[in-house]
């Protein structure tokens, strides 16, 4: 009988120790994730917040807090009849078409250096290099070696007979394409080493079984590492094609949206709007598209993930 | 049985197929090298030489680093912002990494999955924001406020925490029975653990810091702090015509990104295949 209020009492301090230790453990696990969380919250969450709330305004950022004006889904309806937003949609679905062709080149680029080649150090860095080098330095050099009249390629094709080439980033017909060029030429190295180590997680015999079954090199490749590939083939799909709605970089260094817009795209027009024009409302509802695209692709992901990668 | 020696022949043919089309991928970095040694007016001869007749790289270089535009002061500015979000990054985000993956609290997963939705907002979605937050607090035109902005991307936190996920939860038990706090857990036990993991992502942030153009030319606005890629670009368009100089500023943008990742290689190539990382 008299053991009773003991032991209560020692259950009671084990209970409160447990509290006490459980809330030691989440002050530190605040303390833990705090800076980060908070970073997030000041430089992220608030910020589409206010992308979002600002998109449905019109608002000079000169003209300070009071100027700005609820407009609702003003800007929105000047968007669909906006013709460079329009164009810079239009050129942002173009540029789509680079994501596919690097991912072949770097696919079997992976393949063959994986597979075939001596000295793979010395390829693996040669294809890595224009993806360490700042996108600034590159655009810079492009430029150069696309110099209509005297530039090193212009004279390479004058000398193969070619009478009239390209004015290149100077032509509005050849501006994006040359623009496209560089970007598969930049993004290779990356979905290279990407692949090269998908690559190392196929296991060898199953190219030994199939040798057996007489299977050659093609028929390797097609049945047995295009599949296996394909989660990794997936993801760099995905994140490839939003990067490209993040095209800003090389168009602000090579061709600023010109010549006569044929190089204006999603972001380059958002930066054009907001920081030149200071067009703060509009700049938001070409923003909330962007996250909007984005957020779908990212969506989208999800779903197909289940049913078309195969494992 | 294997001919060898046939394979051996036909490897070697094929080595030296892509070898040729490497130089694709190189002549570009070897035309700027050589161009930057050159004369301007021996730049577009053609066909090109890649042998300059006459050198003139000193005097180019000269010009880029101590002409009009300081370039020792733009190299200091991106050495500066570079170390400093690389340093401020791998301790944010290795602290957040170990909170999520080896503390145990309430909200933990709530507070995960508001930083998991946030690194799928595209960076430009908020840059309006930011700009008018940033002349608002006083952080435009600052480094402080480019440092801040860099420090605090998500992809670090997510990136480590598959790291210290792998750290074995007894260590952390018996860590703790002895008396240990999380402080002393996290700094004397996790990181010398996942230190390889936090090389690979130092050597990455430090190379898209540094390659950064667009923080820069958003929040940034006095010459004088200027990063080196902002300064390339302006100075490209102030140079115009004097291609040899411009090109001596793009060897001197890349040279020493280059440098890190010859030193690093195998980390930043693993780390990039890991998680299939960019930006």
């Amino acid at each position: 009988m008299s053991t009773a209020p003991v032991t209560v009492k020692k259950a009671e301090a084990k209970s409160k120790r447990k509290v006490s230790l459980q809330r030691g453990e989440t002050i530190a696990g605040l303390l833990f994730v705090g800076p980060m969380f908070l970073g997030v919250t000041i430089l992220v969450l608030l910020p589409i917040l206010a992308t979002v709330f600002l998109s449905f305004t019109k608002w000079n950022f000169v003209a300070g807090i009071q100027g700005i004006e609820w407009t609702s889904v003003g800007n929105y309806q000047e968007l669909l009849k906006d013709d460079m937003f329009i164009k810079s949609l239009r050129n942002n679905m173009i540029f789509l078409l680079v994501v596919p062709i690097y991912m072949l080149v770097s696919m079997v680029l992976a393949v063959i250096i994986d597979r075939f080649v001596y000295f793979k150090g010395f390829f693996k860095v040669a294809y890595f290099m224009p993806y360490i080098s700042s996108i600034v330095a590159v655009a810079v050099v492009w430029q150069v070696l696309f110099e209509p009249s005297y530039g090193p390629i212009n004279e390479f094709l004058k000398a193969f007979g070619i009478t009239d080439p390209p004015k290149w980033i100077a032509d509005p017909n050849f501006a994006l394409i040359s623009i496209m060029m560089i970007t598969v030429w930049v993004s290779i190295g990356f979905n290279m080493i990407v692949y090269m180590a998908a690559l190392q997680s196929i296991p060898k015999d199953l190219y030994e079984a199939a040798e057996i079954d007489g299977a050659n090199n093609w028929i390797k490749f097609a049945r047995i590492t295009v599949p296996l590939l394909s989660p990794t083939s997936f993801f760099l799909l995905v994140t490839g094609i939003i990067s490209t709605f993040k095209v800003f970089d090389i168009i602000a260094v090579l061709t600023q949206g010109g010549p006569i817009g044929s190089t204006t795209m999603l972001v380059w027009y958002l930066y054009d709007t907001a920081f030149q024009n200071l067009n703060i409302g509009y700049a938001s509802s070409i923003a909330s598209v962007l996250l909007v695209l984005v957020l779908l692709i990212t969506l989208g992901q999800w779903v197909a993930q289940k049913k078309w990668v195969n494992y | 049985m294997h001919d060898f020696r046939a394979l051996d022949w036909r490897k070697a043919l094929v080595t030296i197929l892509m070898f040729a089309a490497s130089v694709l991928f190189l002549l570009p970095f070897i035309w700027m090298l050589v161009t930057s040694f050159k004369t301007e007016n021996e730049v577009f001869t053609y066909p090109i030489r890649w042998i300059p007749t006459s050198w003139n790289a000193a005097e180019n270089y000269r010009q880029v680093w101590f002409g009009d535009y300081p370039f020792i002061l733009y190299y200091w500015n991106s050495i500066k912002v570079s170390v400093l979000t690389t340093v401020i990054s791998c301790t944010v985000s290795a602290m957040a990494a170990y909170g999520f993956s080896k503390i145990h609290f309430k909200g933990s997963k709530w507070l995960f999955l508001i930083i998991l939705t946030t690194y799928m907002i595209p960076s430009q979605a908020v840059l309006v924001p930011q700009f008018i937050l940033y002349r608002y607090i006083g952080l435009f035109d600052s480094h402080l406020g480019l440092v801040i902005i860099g420090s605090f991307s998500v992809l670090g936190t997510f990136m480590l925490r598959q790291f210290f996920m792998g750290v074995h939860q007894e260590f952390i038990e018996s860590a703790k029975i002895d008396g240990a706090g999380h402080g002393r857990i996290f700094w004397s036990i996790a990181m010398p653990l996942v230190r390889p993991a936090i090389a690979t992502y130092a050597i990455l942030r430090f190379i898209w810091t540094w390659n950064d153009y667009q923080g820069p030319l958003i929040f940034l606005r006095s010459d004088n702090l200027f990063t080196i890629q902002l300064a390339m670009q302006k100075f490209t368009s102030m140079s115009g015509q004097f291609y040899s100089l411009i090109m001596a500023a793009a060897v001197s943008a890349i040279l020493p990104l280059l440098i890190v990742f010859i030193i690093g290689q195998k980390s930043v190539v693993e780390g990039i295949a890991l998680g299939g990382v960019k930006g």
